[in-house]
């Protein structure tokens, strides 16, 4: 188990390496921080429900973006090889890369505390919904990030990887919208299937067990199918 | 120590390695030698638990691959071809984090680094990243990987592809001074390589082992035809064989070079005789001017040659 440390020390450290990972972080606080403040003095409200509300859109782009590396480059480099020779079970590598993964999108949330201070200087902030929210874009960002770990261990190259994680990620945040399109008998299970509504009732300050269970079966999911996707490359 | 049997690897139904058998003992050096494409690396893998075999039996010790893959990669150090390590990161970060996932306690982490930083001599490159360091320098991090948890088996893939002649030998002492404990497996295509640092010779040709011995077995047992060369002026070709072909134990004689004055000839020799002593008397009874002449014993490399030529 102390491997999975390593190996998420190494790749949290080696996120702030490479540039890559301060662009992406600068595209997020720009995006975030325009949508955000060009309509809040419009809709005159002391609350953050408009910045949570576009984040499952956001993150469906940003977090392939953080994960596509995690395997596509170590397969691309051949440095997957040295990785797997070392006395590493696969479960601990794909739990390290997708705790740095996990670590680096909470890094790139911080910043973006200075929206709710800054709210709360302007009016009744109510901290109930923005705890809440922060939870929520967590544990959103750990099913996403698992969705992307697995793209990136189907292919070697990074564009690659990042646009099956974005396709898979976009149609999950998007399916709430499909449902009308979609035939009656699937909508039950489709209408679950979606992030957005679990991601809306925690936002809200609901902390439902049921949406908690949804955000770690599909982190689940994700991972498993990488380390399945791992021990098939053998 | 590596026990080995019936080892198969398919890659779709194309065989790379084929029903392999060998048997690894403690302390030995053992070149894995064969042309391109061979199944060198696929074997190699195998041996490491990278890759799954098809079919067949690795035994490491007590442990198997397949069940216990974990126990053996403790034991292994492994070494890939061309060092594939992560170009971002500063040869000391890399050697810790390497340090530390084999379990090096935290008190002797630095210490080690430090042992094998001087034993590999990366001393003056620990604070710069992979990615910009020469080849031989990457080659030798990778060595540093491959030794860190001082692994009873060291599995080296072509160590010393692309250096420099000077790197070349500075790693095959450190091969050399690895193996006078520890059981090396090495794998090359530069045969003057394996003749200078292996105790033992395992030729690998289409997936299947054509040799395997050590290296003055292998020249024994590969038919011992000895050849003499003999160049010599003033001489038709006529007249050397009419003389030669009458002293015992001379088979054959073959042209190799006839210029206007000067002949080069080829002498198959029987084996178990050397009429070299007589072959000399006889020149020096005629007046021919004697430029050359020496004996030639089979060379690892037409070893090679014949064994893996493709028909």
């Amino acid at each position: 188990m102390h491997q999975a440390v390593y190996i998420f020390r190494k790749e949290f450290g080696s996120y702030f390496i490479s540039p890559v990972a301060y662009i992406v972080i600068s595209i997020f606080l720009l995006v975030t921080g325009w949508f955000f403040f060009s309509t809040f003095f419009l809709l005159d409200q002391a609350n953050l429900r408009n910045f949570f509300s576009m984040l499952p859109v956001i993150f469906a782009f940003v977090v392939p973006a953080v994960t596509m590396r995690l395997f596509s480059e170590e397969l691309n480099v051949g440095s997957y090889e040295t990785l797997l020779t070392l006395p590493v079970r696969y479960g601990e590598v794909v739990l390290g890369k997708f705790m740095a993964a996990v670590a680096f999108i909470g890094a790139m949330l911080v910043p973006t505390l200075a929206y709710p201070l800054t709210v709360s200087l302007l009016g009744q902030l109510d901290w109930g919904p923005v705890v809440g929210g922060y939870i929520g874009a967590i544990l959103l960002a750990a099913a996403y990030a698992a969705i992307g770990l697995f793209a990136s261990s189907l292919t070697r190259n990074q564009i690659v990887a990042f646009i099956i994680g974005m396709a898979i990620c976009f149609t999950l945040t998007l399916m709430e919208r499909m449902l009308f399109f979609l035939p009656e008998s699937l909508l039950g299970i489709l209408s679950y299937v979606g992030t957005f509504p679990h991601f809306q009732n925690i936002s809200k300050g609901i902390i439902d067990t049921r949406d908690i269970v949804y955000f770690i079966s599909v982190s689940f999911i994700g991972l498993y199918a990488a380390r399945l996707v791992i021990e098939e490359k053998k | 120590m590596i026990h080995v049997e019936n080892l198969t690897k398919h890659y779709d139904q194309v065989a790379a390695v084929d029903q392999i058998h060998f048997d690894i003992h403690k302390g030995e050096i053992v070149g894995l030698l064969g042309p391109n494409g061979a199944g060198k690396t696929t074997t190699l893998r195998m041996l490491t638990g990278f890759l799954r075999p098809t079919s067949g039996t690795i035994r490491v010790k007590d442990f198997t691959v397949e069940n216990q893959s974990l126990e053996i990669k403790k034991i292994i150090g492994y070494l890939p071809e061309s060092a594939p390590l992560y170009p971002d990161m500063l040869v000391f970060d890399y050697l810790r984090y390497v340090a530390n996932i084999r379990a090096i306690p935290a008190d002797r982490n630095l210490s080690r680094i430090r042992e094998l930083a001087r034993q590999c001599g990366l001393q003056e490159v620990m604070h710069k990243p992979i990615g910009e360091l020469s080849k031989g320098y990457k080659q030798r991090v990778g060595l540093a990987h491959a030794m860190m948890s001082d692994p009873e088996i060291l599995i080296l893939d072509e160590p010393t592809s692309g250096l420099d002649p000077n790197q070349i030998i500075e790693i095959r002492d450190i091969i050399k001074h690895i193996g006078k404990e520890k059981t090396v497996i090495l794998s090359t295509h530069i045969l003057s390589e394996v003749e200078a640092t292996c105790d033992r010779v395992v030729i690998i040709h289409q997936g299947k082992i054509a040799a395997d011995g050590n290296l003055r077995e292998l020249k024994e047992s590969s038919g011992n035809t000895n050849v003499i060369h003999l160049t010599v002026r003033n001489a038709p070709f006529e007249e050397i064989e009419k003389q030669i072909s009458s002293v015992e134990g001379v088979t054959g004689i073959a042209r190799l070079e006839e210029s206007s004055d000067q002949v080069s000839v080829k002498l198959t020799i029987s084996s178990g005789q050397d009429p070299r002593e007589e072959i000399f008397r006889k020149v020096k009874q005629t007046d021919w001017v004697l430029l050359e002449f020496y004996q030639q014993t089979q060379t690892l490399e037409t070893i090679f040659r014949g064994l893996t030529k493709e028909n």
